[in-house]
This record gives structure tokens, sequence and C-alpha cells, in this order.
């Protein structure tokens, strides 16, 4: 119940960060809210030696007005997406379902890019931004990249992101429609999703039903053809590899993805009017 | 590694481990002993405290994360002359709580719920304390106790405008 | 007027809502200044045998003073031979994750954790068995000596003539399912020795039990033993007594020369702390097409877990309330107890009752969905009446006091039951996506079964006028010290703010048999009561002597706590200047109380769910609870307990359950993966009030603890199967997960 033991250093700006990890190479790992990282490590499932506080870098929190996109610091904590103004106009996807994310007390702690970067299939926020078509913008040894969110997410827990490297931003488009919804199905609101969709415009992304967040391309392909959203999300489940766990079977997973689906894109057609 | 945080008003400064956890650190080296442990897997909210006023999950913070900040737990939250603060007082009007051991952590997240929320509805209530688990009391009368403490702290409130 | 029967706040609140509870881990005393701390080293395997435990990379951990394992213990008294004995530290085999097989005692717990990791314990597997079928098909066994995994049986078939006569005869086998009590406390231990006396805190329901238990398990008199009981955050019956883990602290402190300290993680709790219910029931329910049931039998299988506990036990209670309110021509029962390679069972709120209650509720709602009646209607038809009473069951359980018509009356029309089923119609008709379901359930339990063991208090008044109880009785949450303060002033006269309850310290309180089976107020405030009385009749005849008026001229004015000459109020004399002639000791008396009987309280439950039939997910719109557990003292103090167990009744129905793989590893062995139900799966509910006074106590109270989880269980499940029993849809097993239902629909559509 408590990690094993660890050295913890506080990056005071990018530049030591990246120092810092370059020093420690894979002994480290970066530590923004935590609330992905410090579960993992009080269970002893995951062991750095080092960690690399990155709360400090308060530049790394905003949401931004930008030509065409929102700009929102990897450090900005769910909450503050869940109350932003900003994304409550500009892309209501986003703010709500960071107010999705764990419980009251998680959402003051956990940060939109710690949740990217951890990497995980069954998070809400993963789905979201592969939804929005977002770019994920990194800073390492060799200077700064952008990664489309579609290329981030590889793998089970794992990213485009070496282990040098920080993410700082994330770039979210504007959409030009009105229409999203974020389906989470759980069994209780605290869970994690058994299934999820997320829907903007008539881009549709699935949580957990794979090892990665994936796009429901077959969906998005049917509905622009023409199907109505009922009949396209009928395809939710195609290409997907849902797992068995205590709450689901593939089989129940592939039906709610396709119920959710269904559900998700009547929602969007109702808020885009 | 050499950690200060300021306590329910009070600078606490210690020597501890990197991987100490908030909670440990209240607990052990502040003496404060509300604050209490009920799992390990950020899931139950006993152990939720006010960081810089916002609820947290001390179990799922490190006394590291905390040096130069400010925490509240529950001993802190009356007032300097020992009155009950509105949520507290609810709690016992509602019989909001029977063990007890939930309830430092539920009043706190009850606290932080009500700063940012002022005026929730039963569902928002159930839905802001979701992280908090409660064995002994079925959640009833703790939510009858954070809406009639949200009724009691506006009126304070606009007694004070008037 | 007396305070009794009025909402009195709690006084135990103000100290609990600023400094915090002191529980175990808490403490901070001079006496454990120092302590070390006790981590386990517990079995990730479910069944193998030890081949070897090497400590030496442990050993040189930092901060390790010791490791300890079976092989230590030889200064305890030799095992009983009996096969299934449970020992303490796990020696030759290991029978279920998470159980103990060492001990490393650390300076500190984050370093005993450290080294708890590297002490090297070398497991041969052994096929595991796990489920009721693996256990009773014997290819593999756990305890080999003992020839069988069937550790228990009793009851018999019913006799071939039993269903003669039924027009129609149902028969279907579901889970009664392991859950976890999850008390937000988990278990914990401080211990130490000092000239050969143990004091003992322990997170416990009753330290006079633990006492004695300690002791027998350590070879000593009770004399030698101290157990002091803090607060205890929850127990729900997991905290009786204590068990090996507290039992191994006790050991290790003297063992060490130590004071000592454990405290588990939750982790360590859901797999460590027993666990509640387990039983496989198989109903024959058999009536007539009018809905009169003539016929009903009950068989049991019992997973007690690894190890013979009170799991044992608990089908002995299940027989008890087979026959639950009904008044059944025939009522039979058979039960098996069986072992498995998973945490032992024993009691959890409602211990064998809740089980009994889903068990006959379930049969009578299937029994009512063959013959196509309400189901409300034919509980009514098959009701015990009100004229029946003191009522003897088939199970031989002698019911005291009992309106069930009444209560199913006054629950149908605070559930607003026509416009339910007028809704439900509606909703069918239009074949929406969300359906809506309504459980009814009733239910009679027994509390205080084990009235013959009585409770204690003692009273004492001091020269201050103060008054002290000391009660056998040991609240963990239930509010004793507001209730039993209640009934010394109500008695008295002497002001709540002066009254103290002391409880859980068994050299303050050597005799006390604890809190649990719903026994404290009926029991144990008896018992303060009738000290309270005695106390007043001791202090009549003093105040007789102080006024020189006889004892029959004297009256005591319990609203300002004074004795005078009866109509002559300027000879009022205090509770203070009474007890004061008492002698240094003041006024006392110490009371035994045991009554007769038992007591059955009853009630009725009404669910209203909704059912999203495309996903399968169950949401609980309203619950409605009539819970009749006689007089009421405290009407705040008892819907808290009709509450909290209404929440944990409705948890099992929906939500919860403990599982394991086939080769005995935990599925939900963490918070995160165990479905505790949160204040978002739960409304609001709905309290009738309903007070029918037993005749076996002078309080008039029967127990209200456990009657939320008996009642609500059965009425939750049955409102699901409800929504969608249009839909072809007789049964689903507990609890009711959206994967459930939604395969349930499937399967019923196909």
């Amino acid at each position: 119940m408590i990690p094993a033991p660890f050295t913890y250093y506080r990056a005071a700006s990018v530049e030591e960060a990246l120092a810092l990890v370059a020093e420690h190479g894979d002994e480290a790992k970066w530590l923004a809210g935590g609330h992905s990282l410090l579960p993992l490590m009080k269970l002893r499932l995951a062991q750095p030696e080092v960690l690399i506080d990155l709360a400090p870098l308060r530049e790394l929190s905003y949401i931004r007005d930008a030509p065409g996109h929102v700009a929102i610091g990897a450090l900005t904590r769910h909450h503050d997406l869940e109350h932003s103004a900003l994304l409550a106009q500009a892309v209501p996807l986003l703010a709500h379902a960071a107010g999705q994310v764990g419980d009251q007390q998680i959402r003051h702690r956990g940060t939109l890019g710690g949740s990217l970067a951890h990497g995980d299939p069954a998070s809400d926020l993963p789905a979201v931004i592969l939804a929005l078509d977002a770019t994920l913008v990194v800073r390492g040894p060799s200077g700064e990249r952008e990664i489309a969110a579609a290329e981030f997410f590889q793998g089970l827990f794992e990213t485009a992101l070496d282990p040098d490297e920080l993410l700082t931003e994330i770039r979210v488009p504007k959409p030009a429609g009105a229409g999203w919804s974020f389906q989470k199905f759980t069994k209780r609101a605290i869970d994690w999703a058994i299934v999820g969709v997320a829907v903007q415009g008539t881009s549709v992304a699935l949580v957990n039903m794979a090892s990665t967040p994936v796009r429901a391309s077959a969906v998005e392909r049917a509905l622009a053809s023409g199907a109505p959203p009922r009949d396209a999300a009928a395809h939710a489940a195609d290409g997907t590899s849902p797992v068995e766990d205590i709450n689901a079977t593939p089989d129940y997973r592939e039906h709610l993805a396709r119920i959710l689906a269904g559900r998700a894109l009547e929602e969007a057609a109702t808020r885009a009017g | 590694m050499n950690v200060t945080m300021t306590v329910n008003g009070a600078e606490v400064a210690a020597e501890t481990e990197d991987r100490t956890l908030l909670v440990h650190f209240l607990r052990e080296t502040a003496g404060l002993t509300a604050t209490n442990v009920g799992c390990d897997t950020t899931s139950c909210g006993a152990c939720t405290v006010l960081l810089d006023g916002e609820s947290v999950k001390s179990c799922t913070v490190l006394a590291a994360q905390a040096d130069g900040h400010d925490v509240v737990t529950a001993e802190g939250l009356a007032g300097p002359a020992g009155q009950l603060h509105p949520v507290q007082l609810a709690f016992r009007r509602e019989h909001g709580l029977q063990c007890g051991f939930c309830t430092p952590g539920m009043v706190l997240a009850s606290v932080s719920l009500l700063r940012e929320n002022p005026k929730p509805t039963e569902e928002e209530v159930r839905m802001g304390l979701e992280g908090n688990l409660c064995r002994c009391t079925g959640y009833h009368n703790i939510v009858r106790a954070v809406l009639a403490a949200a009724d009691d702290m506006a009126a304070e409130s606009a007694e004070v405008t008037r | 007027m007396s305070i009794l029967g009025t909402r009195v706040v709690r006084t135990e609140d103000p100290r609990l809502l600023t400094a915090g509870g002191t529980y175990t881990d808490d403490l901070r005393l001079p006496e454990l200044a120092g302590a070390l701390r006790l981590t386990f080293v517990r079995s990730p395997v479910a069944h193998a045998v030890i081949s070897g435990i090497d400590a030496k990379e442990a050993l040189d951990s930092p901060g390790v003073v010791a490791v300890l394992t079976a092989a230590d213990a030889d200064d305890l008294p030799s095992p009983d031979g009996r096969p299934t004995t449970e020992p303490l530290l796990a020696a030759d085999r290991v029978r279920y994750v998470g159980e103990p097989v060492a001990i490393v005692l650390t300076e500190d717990g984050y370093q005993g954790e450290d080294a708890a990791e590297l002490v090297s314990v070398d497991y041969e597997p052994l096929p595991a068995v796990v489920g009721v079928d693996a256990a009773l098909a014997g290819t593999s066994l756990l305890f080999p000596e003992a020839g069988s995994n069937v550790v228990r049986s009793g009851g018999g078939p019913a006799p071939d003539a039993a269903f003669d006569g039924c027009d129609v005869v149902v028969e279907r086998t579901f889970p009664n399912q392991r859950v976890a009590p999850v008390p937000l406390e988990v278990r914990a231990a401080a211990a130490t020795w000092a000239d050969g006396r143990l004091t003992l805190w322990a997170s416990t329901q009753n330290a006079q039990q633990a006492r004695d238990q300690v002791a027998g398990a350590l070879g000593l008199d009770a004399s030698s033993v101290r157990v002091i009981t803090p607060d205890v955050g929850g127990g729900f019956g997991a905290k009786i007594a204590t068990d090996r883990d507290t039992i191994v602290v006790a050991w290790a402190a003297r063992r060490l020369g130590r004071p000592l300290r454990w405290v588990e993680t939750r982790n360590e709790n859901l797999l460590g702390m027993v666990h509640g219910r387990a039983q496989r029931h198989t109903i024959r329910i058999g009536g007539s097409r009018d809905g009169r049931i003539l016929a009903y039998h009950l068989d049991i299988v019992q997973d007690c877990g690894a190890y013979p506990r009170f799991g044992l036990f608990l089908p002995t209670l299940t027989q008890l309330m087979a026959s639950g309110v009904y008044d059944l021509p025939y009522c039979g029962s058979s039960f098996q107890v069986v072992v498995t390679n998973t945490t032992p069972i024993s009691a959890y709120r409602g211990a064998g009752r809740p089980e009994a209650t889903a068990a006959i509720e379930r049969a009578v709602d299937l029994f009512a969905a063959e013959i196509g009646l309400d189901p409300a209607e034919v509980r009514r038809r098959n009701l015990v009446p009100p004229d029946a009473f003191p009522y003897t069951t088939p199970g031989g359980a002698v019911y005291d006091t009992g309106e069930y018509a009444v209560a199913l009356d006054k629950v149908l029309a605070a559930a607003g039951y026509p416009e339910l089923r007028a809704e439900q119609a509606r909703r069918r008709e239009r074949a929406e996506v969300v359906q809506l379901g309504v459980g009814v359930s009733c239910y009679v339990e027994i509390t205080a079964g084990d009235y013959s063991g009585g409770e204690t208090s003692r009273l004492v008044v001091d020269g201050t006028g103060a008054a002290t109880v000391y009660t056998g009785s040991s609240p963990h949450g239930q509010g004793h010290a507001t209730a039993y303060a209640m009934l010394v002033t109500s008695e008295l006269g002497i002001p709540m703010d002066q009254i103290t309850v002391r409880h859980g310290d068994t050299d303050e309180v050597p005799r006390g048999v604890g809190t649990y089976g719903s026994r404290s107020l009926q029991l144990g405030g008896s018992a303060v009561h009738q000290a309270a009385v005695e106390v007043r009749e001791q202090a009549r005849g003093l105040a007789a002597g102080l006024l020189e008026a006889s004892e029959t001229d004297l009256e005591l004015d319990v609203s300002r706590g004074t004795w005078q000459v009866r109509g002559d109020p300027d000879t009022a004399l205090s509770w203070a200047a009474v007890a004061g002639q008492a002698g240094p000791a003041g006024l006392a008396a110490d009371v035994e109380f045991k009554p007769a009987s038992p007591t059955f309280p009853f009630g009725a439950h009404v669910a209203v769910v909704e059912v999203d039939t495309e996903t399968g997910k169950a949401t609980l719109l309203r619950h409605v609870t009539v819970d009749d557990a006689g007089r009421v003292l405290n009407p705040v103090l008892a819907e808290g307990q009709r509450h909290g167990g209404i929440a944990q009744g409705v948890a099992q129905a929906l939500l919860e359950e403990v599982r394991y793989d086939p080769d005995g590893n935990p599925l939900t062995g963490t918070l995160a993966d165990y479905a505790a139900i949160t204040a978002t799966e739960l409304p609001s509910f709905e309290l009738v009030s309903m007070e029918t006074p037993t005749t076996v106590n002078p309080l008039g109270v029967k127990g209200i603890g456990e009657a939320g989880t008996i009642g609500a269980t059965p009425a939750a499940l049955s409102a699901v199967v409800d929504a969608v029993a249009h839909l072809g849809v007789r049964h689903i097993d507990m609890p009711a997960t959206p994967l459930r239902v939604w395969t349930a629909i499937r399967e019923a559509r196909w």
C-alpha cells in the first residue's frame, strides 16, 4: 500500500525537467497529478527509482483560445477543464468528459497530460482526444515535435512518448459543428468505463474496446455514406478487440459499443439541432 | 527530504522519506489522526483533506507534493473559538455519521463540494460524494446533512450581506 | 413527557466530528511507545504445501527486528487434533489466498511492507477447490485426514408426499453470493505485556469474548488478559471476538517482549477478514392456482471457506427462519457445509437470516409468476395471521408478536403500488427501452438469537450526582452511549450530559456478551433499564431516611431529577445528596438481563427500479420500507440502522460479490474491483413507521440493526426481475449486474 523507495526531484522549469530525465534515463518517471502513477506505485506494479515532480511548472497549466484551436497545457487539471468557460463554449465534449473522470478529489489533482501519457484505453480522455483529432506537442532533448492523436496511443499503457520526452501541450481543433456526445457506461458512477463512446460531429472514438482508444472507423464510413445513426452504430464493434473481465464478456462489450454509439450519435444530432 | 507545509494554520516541518504519503505525514508526523486510511486504491475517500482549499485524497498525494502548500484536516475545520463548521453542525443534526470512520473525509469532501457548488441538487450531492464510501449510514442522512448545510450557509451569507 | 420515543441527536458526535474517533491505529499511548510494527506475509496461492520459508533477505532489510513463522510458535497449547483446526500461522499447508504464513517485525510500517516482500516462501501448489460443486466432488481435499470437504450436514429431503396435491411445483437453484463486509476501518490491534499480563487493544465487537478467545489460544487464564476496545469503525459481524491475525499480534508481543502494533491494508482486509453469505439454494415450492402455498423445501450448500468458523452454523439460522412470514402446511430444509480454498465465512449483517428470506421470497415470486397472480397478493394469502401469535414455525422458532398483513399493506400504500403497476403497464405497452420493475418482500427475522447469554449492566451514581453505565454491549456506530443515557435519564432524571457510558474494557466490564445479532438495545438496554430501576429503589430508601418520610410518601421528579415528599417541592433532594448518603462508592446496581426468548422483528419492503433493456443496467429509483422492531426509543438511531441495512441489502442484490477464478485467485481483491455501493447508486429511502411491541423484555423493543439487509435484498432483486418479466425472464442470479440482466433478457428472447 506504499510505494517502494524512490528519490524525488522537483523540476523548476521545463529545461530542468528535461535535464533531470536525461540524467536518470529509464529509472525516472514524470509526476504530474500522480493519480495514474501513484496508485500503481502503491500496489508496487510500478517501481521507478526516480520521480520528477512537474507541479511547479505552472506555465504548463492553461486553456487558451488560439486561431482554429484551443491550446491546453499538459498540466491542466481535469477540474479546470471541467469548469472552463472557454471549453464549455468551444469544445464542450472535452469539458463534459473531464467532469466524468474519477471523482471530485481525483479531478482536483489529475491532469490531461498525465492521463494521456499514461495510455490506459479504459480512461475517458484518450478516446475524447482521439475523437477531437487533437495534436500533442512534445518537448525532448532534440527539441519540440507534434504527434497526431491518431499516432499517439500505441498499445496498452504505451504511447509515442519517448521516456526522455515531456508532453507540454494539447492542441484541440475547434469543432465545426455543435454535435457531440459522451456515453460512459459503468456499473457504479465511480468505476472506469466498461465501454465508452465519444462523438464529435461524425468522429466516433471508443473507450475500453481495444488495447488503445480507437476510432470506430466503420461507423464513420457508414455515416459518410449516409447511414442513419443507429444503422451506422451497428458497426461500432468492427475491428475492436474488447477484453473479458469481471464486468463484461467481449460479446457484451461489443453489444454495448453498438448501443452506446447509436445513443451518442443521436444525442449529437440533437445537439447539432 | 525536508518537507514543510501549513496544516490547520500551523507550520509543520519535518525530515521524511521521499515516498511518505501525505496521509501518513499528517497522522504520524503532524500527529493528526482524524484523517483515516481506508483502502489502497484511491477508492474510499476516508483520507480526504483540503489541499489549498480543494478536496484531495491524501493517500494519493506525496508529502513532498504538499511541501509549501496549505492543508486542512477535520481537526482544523472548526472556527478559532471552536465553533463547528456548518457542515459539521449539519452532520450532527441529521445523524450523518455512525461509526465515524468515514466522517472526517466525508465532511471535508462536502465542504469542498459546497465551495464549488453552493446550491447543489440531491443528485449533485450524491455525484459529488461518489469518491467517499460509507458503510454505516446508507448515505441517506449524509445527503440530508450536505443539503441542510448548503441552506444554512446560504442563510448565513444572506445575513452577512444584509 | 419521557425522552424515550423522541428524536435525540447523538452525544458521540461532537468528538467524532472534530477530533475524530480514536480507532486502534490512532492510539498514541505511553504503553505503546516504541512499539514495533507487525506485517503479515500472506499466501499468494489458494492451496499449496509450504516446502520452505527463507527469511534471510528479509532479516537484512532495514528496520527488521525479527521474522517469525509457525515453527516459532512452540509456546502455545497443542492443537486439539481435529483435522480442520485453523492454525495461527500456516505451518505445512496454505488453504486460501491471504492466509497468514509469517510475520515481520520492524521499527516502522513502511519497512514492514518492504521486508515482507523479501520473505521467500516455497509453495508446491495443490489443486484448488473453488465453488461448492468442486468441494462436493471431493477430488481435491482441503483436509485429507477429514476424508471429505463436507464438514457438517443436517436436515433431509422433503417427504415424497409433501408436494402431492400441488397444482404447481417450481424448482430452482440460485446463489446467495459471497460478499465482503468492508467496514471502513480495517482490522487493527496493539499488544503489550507486563508482568505476565497481556493488554490487547483490538477493533472488536465484544472485548469479553475476544479476551476469552485470546486467553484460550495462548494457554492463559482469562485473568491474564485485558482487552480494550477503542473506537471501532464498523463491524457488521466480521469483528465478533477476534481472529487468528489479532491473536498472532498478542503472541508475537509476548515472544518479542516488546509492544507491537498492527493494521492491515484494505487489500489484506478483502482477503483476510471473513466474508459473508456464500450459500447455494435449491428451492422447491408448490401450491394451488388460487395462490395458496402448500409446500416449501430449501436445500442449502454453505461454502464456509477454507476453515470452519461461524460459517459452520449459519445454515442452522437459515433453517430456523426458512418459512419466513408464511403459514406453510409443509416446510422442510436440508444443508451441507463444505470447505473451499477461499476466505473463511462468518457472520455478516443478518448472518443466515438474509439467506432464508432471500430464498423464500424468490420462491414465492417464482410461484406467483407460475400461477400468474400478483406477487403481493400471493404473499397476503399466505401470511401468518395476527391471531396466531406466539407462532411456532416448522423450523422450531416461536415468533413473539407480528402483524404481517398490516406491514404489507402499509408498505404497498406508501409505495403507491397500484400507480406503480399502472406505470409499468404503460411502459410495457409502449415497449419502452427503460422499463419499470416493482419488487415486494415480506420478512421476519430472529434477533437476540443468543438471548440465553443475556447482557450485563452496572450502573453507578456518585456523590456528584453523575451516572456511569458499564455495559457489556460494544458499539461500533450504533449510538449506545446516547441510547443508554436516554434510558437512565428517562428513569432517573439525571441529565444526559451527566451520564457516561463505558464499554469494551474487560477490566472495567469483566462480564459481557457484546454487540451483534441486533441484541444490544433489547438485552443491553433492558439491563441498563433494570439497573436504573434498582438504583432508583436504593435511592428511595436513602431519600426516605434523609427526608424522614416513608418511602411510599416519596416521589422522584424525573423532569428535575430530584427526590421529594410527594407534593412538596421544597423538600427536593438532588441525586448528589442521595448518592452521597450511600457512601464513597455511591449507588450501584449490577444486572444481568436474560430474557426467556429471542424476538422477531418483521416488515415489508418495496423496491422500484428502472432497467435499461438495451444495456441491462438497473437503477434503484425508490426503496420503501416498513421495519417493525417493536417500540422505538430514538427514531434517529432506528432510522440510521434501517438506512445502513437497506444500502448493504441493495448492494448484495445489484452490485457486490466476491469472486475467485478456478485456481482460487481473488478477482475482487481491491476496492476498485469489489463494487462496494456508493451514494450515486442509491436514492433517499422512504421509511414507514410501525411499532408492534414485544412482551419479551420490559422495554418492548426488538432488534433493528439487521432488518434492512434482510428485507432489502429480495425486494431489490425481485424488482429487477419484475422489470423484464414481460420479456420472458423469470429469474436473475444475484448480483443483478448489467451483464447478468442483459444475458437474462437475451436468453429469454431466444
